[in-house]
């Protein structure tokens, strides 16, 4: 916990008696990238709003950098925000905004200048210092809004949705940007989004959230090998998620068939949720397969083909794999024992609300 | 549609337009700009120099400047607080500040008569409370007052509406920059609302300017403005032409105005009441 720099404690919000957030408690570490990932409504933007003091927690405590900030306005707060659709100032050019934070603080204007060139550079935005802010497109946009944050030089970098208003090209352009910008500035940022392609390249830490609540916690690779339940594996790419039975330790039943796994501590005849990603499915001659099925729908995506292998009891496996397999073809089922994860089945309300199918 | 049809439906307007407003138009330009024999002179324009009607000019100049001050003074902060509510409690409080707009002006300023008189509804309170009776009636303060009151809601319009459309996160930004309350007012929401603010002194300066009604009604005879003026000679001095020429610099007022507005409200956010 030492190297925690900002604590959520205990921290509950509802909004005319709607429950956005249910009792949350997130550590963020120093120097870290986190990023709160869930569909909308899930109260990722909340906690966002909460940590910046936008938005008043009903109860629970913010503690950033060992003090309670509970009750600070944001102006007293040392972090900074870069809000969804950039919230520039629209009647100052981009050194005017840029300066805003610095200008409030009475820096000298040397010292200023010094930084807006600094950030601007930082950006890719050298020589823009007076242009129009109406006229920048909205990745140069999104670039002034970093840099209008960054010059106050906080500890933590707040972002909301940051890129979800530009198209595909410069959104991948930007997820480089910001992985460069975090390393050189050496601060934490906090990521909002729903885009679980930006959450799994950009973070250190990926917090899953849904409904109120976090559901899983871990790095990318953990919230993507290993899904804690139905809702994060199926939100976090795409998977099948099977009921089965754990008949031991390292032995899984599914659909009669016995797949060896490497989960091990869920007792014995226990039913289980199996989490499958498609590119982990291999498909081999049928009498080489755990389980036998038979092409029913074939896409070609560009990397690899996608195809639904429908099983005897009318199952559809979704399935990744760059060997194409024409429809009709009867083809076998072999999964890896380490590519199959075991997740127990949903037992509370809350877990059970949160439905495959958002 | 095409193109003829359009032409036949704008036809009733541009009938209405040419008789109504360019035709009168011309006409006190025409009156304004000659003599009772009709040969041109400058004399009715240049009349406002005169020393009764320079006097009701400046009165009027003074009394609307003071008018529009009171309006924006107690508009912004209003349209402030209407931004603030949430949900649609705001648009109820709006509504409820236009309704009496719906009434008919004349009245309105006739219940300040009646409200303001020597023996009116004030003062007979405030007799009965045995307190100092308010003698104000037909003096600039009642003008003043009647101005306010007829021409505030639209000072508050246009400012409610500027601000309306100003992103709370511009202006959650200026907070988490470091701002204040008063600094993100200063510094932000001010400058963005410059266009609502234009809007709103030009509406309520320019009738301000030219009324003649509040001033006849809460004045007496006893308070000229220019308005009266003008209208005096339309109605008793039956001198149209020295009428013309004075309102011929009236609009001249106007015309400023309106290049005000060109100027600090390019979008036309603020006249969109």
């Amino acid at each position: 916990m030492s190297t925690s720099l900002i604590d959520l404690e205990h921290i509950s919000k509802s909004f005319d008696g709607e429950i956005v957030l249910d009792d949350l408690n997130l550590s963020i570490k120093e120097n870290s990238f986190v990023t709160l990932l869930g569909p909308s409504g899930c109260g990722k933007t909340t906690t966002l709003r909460i940590i910046g003091g936008f938005a008043q927690a009903d109860t629970g405590r913010v503690i950033f950098d060992g003090k309670d900030i509970s009750n600070l306005p944001p102006n007293k707060r040392n972090l900074n925000t870069v809000f969804q659709k950039y919230a520039l100032f629209p009647h100052m050019n981009i050194a005017e905004n840029i300066a805003f934070g610095l200008k409030i603080k009475n820096k000298s204007k040397a010292y200023i200048d010094d930084k807006i060139k600094y950030a601007l550079k930082l950006v890719n935005l050298s020589g823009y210092e007076n242009r129009n802010i109406n006229l920048l497109s909205g990745g140069q946009q999104q670039r002034i809004a970093i840099a209008r944050a960054i010059v106050n030089e906080p500890k933590v970098l707040l972002l909301d949705e940051p890129l979800g208003a530009l198209d595909l090209k410069l959104r991948q352009d930007m997820q480089y940007e910001l992985i460069r910008l975090k390393n050189e500035l050496g601060i934490t940022f906090v990521y909002v989004t729903h885009d679980q392609e930006e959450a799994l390249t950009m973070s250190d830490t990926i917090v899953v959230m849904n409904q109120g609540y976090i559901q899983q916690m871990g790095t990318p690779e953990q919230i993507y090998n290993e899904p804690e339940n139905a809702f994060v594996a199926d939100f976090i790419g795409e998977s099948n998620i099977i009921g089965g039975t754990m008949v031991q330790d390292k032995l899984v039943d599914i659909f009669g068939a016995k797949f060896a796994c490497v989960d091990v501590g869920f007792g014995t005849n226990k039913p289980v949720d199996v989490v499958i990603r498609p590119e982990d499915i291999d498909l081999v001659e049928p009498e080489k397969g755990t389980l036998v099925g038979r092409v029913t729908h074939l896409i070609f995506k560009g990397v690899h083909y996608e195809m639904e292998v429908t099983t005897p009891n009318g199952y559809e496996w979704l399935v990744h794999s760059t060997d194409m397999f024409p429809v009709g073809k009867e083809v076998g089922i072999s999964v890896d024992p380490f590519d199959i994860q075991i997740m127990n089945k949903p037992e509370s309300e809350d877990e059970e609300a949160v439905g495959v199918n958002e | 549609m095409n193109k003829d049809l359009r032409k036949v439906l704008a036809f009733p307007y541009i009938l209405w337009m040419i008789g109504f407003t360019i035709i009168p138009l011309s006409l006190i330009f025409i009156y304004g700009l000659t003599d009772r024999n009709g040969s041109f002179t400058l004399s009715n324009v240049l009349s406002i120099f005169a020393k009764d009607h320079f006097k009701a000019l400046l009165l009027s100049i003074i009394l609307s400047i003071v008018s529009t001050a009171i309006c924006l003074v107690m508009a912004f902060p209003l349209a402030l607080t209407l931004k603030s509510k949430k949900l649609n409690k705001g648009s109820l409080i709006v509504f409820i500040f236009i309704l009496p707009m719906w009434m008919n002006f004349l009245l309105r300023t006739l219940a300040w008569l009646s409200l303001l008189e020597k023996n009116g509804i004030i003062n007979t309170i405030l007799n009965f409370l045995h307190l100092p009776s308010l003698n104000i009636i037909n003096t600039p303060a009642a003008i003043i007052l009647g101005m306010v009151y007829n021409y505030l809601p639209f000072m508050v319009l246009p400012i409610y509406n500027v601000l309306e459309k100003i992103d709370d996160n511009t202006i959650n930004a200026a907070r988490d920059l470091g701002a204040n309350t008063m600094q993100t007012l200063t510094k932000v929401i001010i400058p963005l609302s410059i266009p609502g603010i234009v809007s709103g002194i030009t509406m309520v300066f320019v009738p301000a300017l030219t009324t003649f009604v509040i001033s006849n009604i809460l004045g007496g005879s006893k308070v000229l403005l220019i308005g009266n003026v003008i209208e005096q000679e339309f109605t008793k001095g039956s001198n149209w032409n020295l009428g013309s020429g004075l309102s011929l610099v009236m609009m001249i007022f106007i015309l400023i105005s309106m290049a005000f507005i060109a100027k600090y409200d390019k979008d036309g956010e603020g006249m969109s009441v």
